[in-house]
């Protein structure tokens, strides 16, 4: 049921202009009218606000950080509504606004390739209830029957007299009528406005450099802050010399920040975010490093190692018996591999601004969960949840790093010494290099069994490594088991949760176990998880078991999904499209996966000189997530992909010494930039019937259909990433 | 005190002189449009133009920008938001998150302005903006669009 609300106008807006931000700094948004000139809005349903002139102003809970989810939940809406796409605009409900209203928009968290299939529902229902209301209340007034009036481009007609009317006439009337309990949604296959490859509605301004991101928030009275947390994880912040940098210019105070998630640390609050920074730069800080001050690559080496033939191991997959395959093979097949740590590094560093009062806390941030920022600041502010809220901004980049809400508990501690001034936290790119929820870093020991026929009949997979949720969210492990780690490679066992991340083949004999080994680095949800790695370990290694079997890559996969049809489509795809098996001297490689609800595939074609150079040519990749809501975008999605998940093939490498991270900005650890860009052609084929993610399966197969293109070029098996370090040649 | 030249009109800023140049157009004009992304003038996102010239201004000193040159930011690229860049970026619908675009679209705009007939290869040499998002497929087709709006 979605609830009814009469509308207000918030008093603060980030929508689609700056012209809001600033203006309204009244804290806690006033219900009175609007004060960034905009006309007040009927609100039809949640979702759905229409002004007088038919502008619709669809409200978007989950956040955007460059997938498109908000464009394509606003084509959901706009679909059912039947509005005019041509006047349709957007802004982000508050979580404060959420909470008040008993979380009408439901979840704000945006991650795990969620936001369009976990609210497509809602969405649908509540454009879909606006319409009917809408149509109510023009029937009303024209005293016809609602069967007789049907409604199309934000117009509503009497059908048996033609007499028409518009959604921005009958708004003020329909927001009073009660909500349908019950709605009836159209099948894609009618779909005008979702499905559609319609452009986005956040580029314009983002062309202009008029789009306001986190970092660019400006408040009246505003003070800037640049933070160093502690280098080593688990160590604190002992003093620090305040005198040393005293009288440096604009320097305002420094403050000593720790938060209640572990953070311990000193910022420095200036006029301006130089001054500040450059003073923090100076000033004399003397750090307990605390437990793991030695750690180092090696450590983390021999850890990762200790769990590859380790006795002791969670169980999270299996069918059949391994034991029985194995000592019954023809031929056995074992490779070792390794992924190391990597960072998110979104192209704008961690940011939030906020405002401390002693009754109130206002916070403006790009978060990937407002909800979340929220709890973190009535925690972090010492106030009822109802006494903050939170004002999403875009994000310029996620990647899973702006779903933990550290830098909301700093900026608000830094804000507590300033009681009524806003605070912008800003950390510098060394900081957010060296503070983030890191990729977590695993190993792989494979081993599989071929029978005389080279028919794979056992695949045991040892992981051995990191747990994100041991180390985020240990009330989420079963019996101490992270089921989490086995994404992308499940079959029954552990994980009757997650069937959006099955095992791509119909293995006879299979065990999927995971020997924990957490080392002092703190892990998170980086775009793809742990699929990334788990899909280069068994995507890699069915092209090592195929060539000890003597056949072709493509065949071998096939023969072994054949009850698997919608994986085998997606990978027949791209072996079509990339010319698989001709022989024209090129050397491809395929990988595929089914993730976060989609089945994906890609082919890479490669060229590696005499130097050991490699080249990226060209890809083709494919995609059925069921329901394409904005074809254009999942292409964009598709290609975005391969950088993220190349540039951590190629170069992505987190590494430790005395306990601190070594790649403090892009010069080391750096990112693909156009020239390394290969062709991306992308194959978006929804089979219809369900919704998959977009934004994450792709990168589970960008590495190892790149790996598999060096071996078929080259010869050489690389099972430890990144490349840099791999000679192609020697 | 120093008088700066940005998007043609004249801005007396009052600084250190080794503040970036980013920070001054940022904090001091208040022209947010022109980002922080490295610091290190390895990521580009900061690129504006000074006389023409690509320049990333994150590691630029106030020191060093002469009080004649005209500065031009992602806001002073064209009076309507429709420089031959932006009309090919809106046309293909480059950006995703879009935080690096304002330096990817200074860049290209520049490397046009130099060379209206950039081949790939130019495109490779010299575009070198790091996008985590990974638009580069579409802003090397922008480029090539944006060669025939001139």
């Amino acid at each position: 049921m979605i609830e009814k609300h009469s509308i207000s106008r918030r008093g603060f807006l980030i929508g689609t202009t700056a012209a809001g931000i600033g203006m309204s700094i009244g804290f806690f948004p006033s219900t009175a009218s609007s004060s960034d000139g905009k006309p007040d809005l009927d609100e039809v349903t949640a979702w759905a606000q229409i002004a007088p002139d038919d502008t619709v102003t669809i409200r978007i809970a989950r956040s955007e950080m460059g997938q498109g989810t908000l464009t394509g939940l606003a084509q959901l809406v706009a679909e059912e509504l039947q509005c005019d796409w041509n006047k349709v605009t957007w802004e982000f409900p508050t979580p404060g606004e959420n909470l008040a209203r008993e979380r009408v928009w439901k979840d704000f968290s945006t991650g795990g390739s969620q936001g369009l299939r976990a609210s497509q529902q809602y969405v649908r229902e509540g454009g879909a209830a606006a319409r009917m209301m809408l149509i109510q209340a023009a029937a009303e007034k024209w005293g016809v029957k609602e069967s007789e009036c049907s409604a199309l481009n934000s117009v509503i007609t009497h059908e048996p007299t033609g007499r028409n009317t518009t959604f921005g006439m009958v708004a003020a009337a329909a927001s009073k009528l009660p909500i349908p309990d019950k709605v009836a949604l159209k099948d894609p296959s009618e779909w005008t406005i979702a499905g559609k490859p319609l452009k986005r509605l956040d580029t314009a301004d983002k062309l202009t450099g008029k789009l306001v991101y986190g970092a660019d928030i400006t408040l009246p009275g505003m003070l800037l802050a640049s933070i160093k947390d502690c280098p080593v994880l688990g160590g604190k912040l002992v003093s620090y010399d305040e005198s040393a940098i005293k009288g440096l210019p604009g320097v305002r105070g420094v403050v000593k920040v720790e938060t209640a998630v572990g953070t311990s640390g000193v910022a420095v609050v200036a006029d301006t975010w130089w001054q500040a920074n450059t003073a923090l730069e100076k000033l004399p800080i003397k750090w307990d490093l605390g437990p793991n001050a030695d750690f180092n690559d090696e450590q983390l080496n021999e850890l990762l190692v200790s769990g590859l033939d380790a006795d002791e191991a969670y169980r999270g997959n299996w069918e059949g018996d391994i034991d029985v395959a194995f000592s019954e093979a023809d031929k056995m097949v074992e490779g070792i591999y390794k992924c190391p740590s990597q960072n998110h590094a979104p192209m704008e560093p961690m940011n939030a601004t906020a405002v401390w009062q002693e009754d109130k806390c206002e916070v403006w941030c790009p978060t990937q969960n407002g909800e979340s920022a929220l709890a973190a600041a009535s925690e972090a502010a010492g106030l009822d949840i109802e006494k903050c809220d939170v004002h999403k901004t875009i994000l310029g980049g996620g990647f899973g790093r702006r779903g933990a809400p550290d830098y909301v508990h700093q900026v608000i501690a830094i804000a507590k010494a300033y009681p009524g001034t806003p605070i912008k936290l800003q950390w510098s790119r060394e900081e957010d290099q060296r503070h983030g929820f890191y990729h977590p870093t695993t190993m792989a020991n494979m081993r599989g069994s071929l029978d005389a026929q080279g028919n794979l009949t056992g695949l045991h997979m040892r992981i051995s490594g990191q747990s994100i949720l041991a180390a985020l969210l240990p009330h989420l492990l079963a019996d101490g088991a992270d089921f989490a780690t086995f994404q992308g490679v499940v079959k029954g066992g552990l994980n009757p949760r997650m069937d959006d991340h099955q095992i791509s083949y119909d293995f006879p004999n299979l065990l999927v176990d995971h020997a924990m080994r957490n080392p002092p680095i703190r892990p998170g949800f980086w775009r793809g998880v742990n699929v990334n790695q788990n899909a280069i370990y068994l995507e890699c290694f069915m092209d090592e078991l195929a060539h000890a079997a003597g056949r072709d890559a493509l065949e071998f996969r096939l023969a072994h999904m054949k009850e698997k049809p919608k994986n085998a489509a997606v990978l027949k795809a791209v072996a079509e499209r990339s010319g698989w098996g001709n022989d024209d001297g090129k050397s491809r490689g395929l990988a595929t996966l089914y993730a976060f609800g989609s089945y994906v595939a890609a082919c890479a074609e490669v060229t590696v000189d005499s130097a050991g150079k490699l080249k990226i040519d060209r890809i083709v990749a494919a995609t059925d997530c069921g329901t394409a809501v904005n074809p254009q975008q999942i292409a964009a999605q598709i290609e975005g992909s391969f950088v993220y998940g190349l540039s951590a093939a190629l170069y992505g490498e987190i590494t430790f010494e005395n306990g601190q991270v070594q790649q403090d900005n892009f010069h080391t650890y750096p990112s693909m930039t156009i020239k390394d860009m290969p062709v991306v052609e992308s194959i978006v084929m929804p089979s219809g019937g369900f919704y998959g993610g977009v934004g994450e399966p792709t990168i589970g197969v960008a590495a190892p259909a790149v790996l598999n293109a060096i071996f078929a070029a080259t010869g050489k098996r690389v099972r430890t990433l990144p490349l840099k370090d791999t000679n192609l040649r020697a | 005190m120093k008088t700066l030249k940005v998007n043609g009109a004249s801005f007396n800023v009052d600084a250190d002189e080794s503040t970036p140049l980013l920070w001054v157009i940022r904090e001091q004009l208040g022209m947010t449009g022109t980002k922080f992304g490295c610091g290190i003038a390895v990521c580009g996102a900061c690129t504006i133009h000074i006389d023409g010239n690509p320049v990333r201004a994150c590691v630029m000193p106030l020191a060093a920008v002469n009080e004649g040159s005209e500065i031009t930011t992602i806001e002073g690229l064209s009076d309507k938001g429709d420089h031959p860049v932006q009309q090919a970026w809106a046309e293909l619908d480059i950006p995703q998150c879009g935080y690096c675009q304002p330096g990817m679209m200074m860049a290209a705009a520049s490397l046009l302005d130099s060379n209206p007939d950039a081949t790939d290869a130019d495109i490779d040499n010299q575009i070198t903006n790091i996008c985590r998002c990974g638009t580069f497929g579409r802003v090397r087709k922008g480029i090539h669009l944006a060669k025939t709006k001139a």
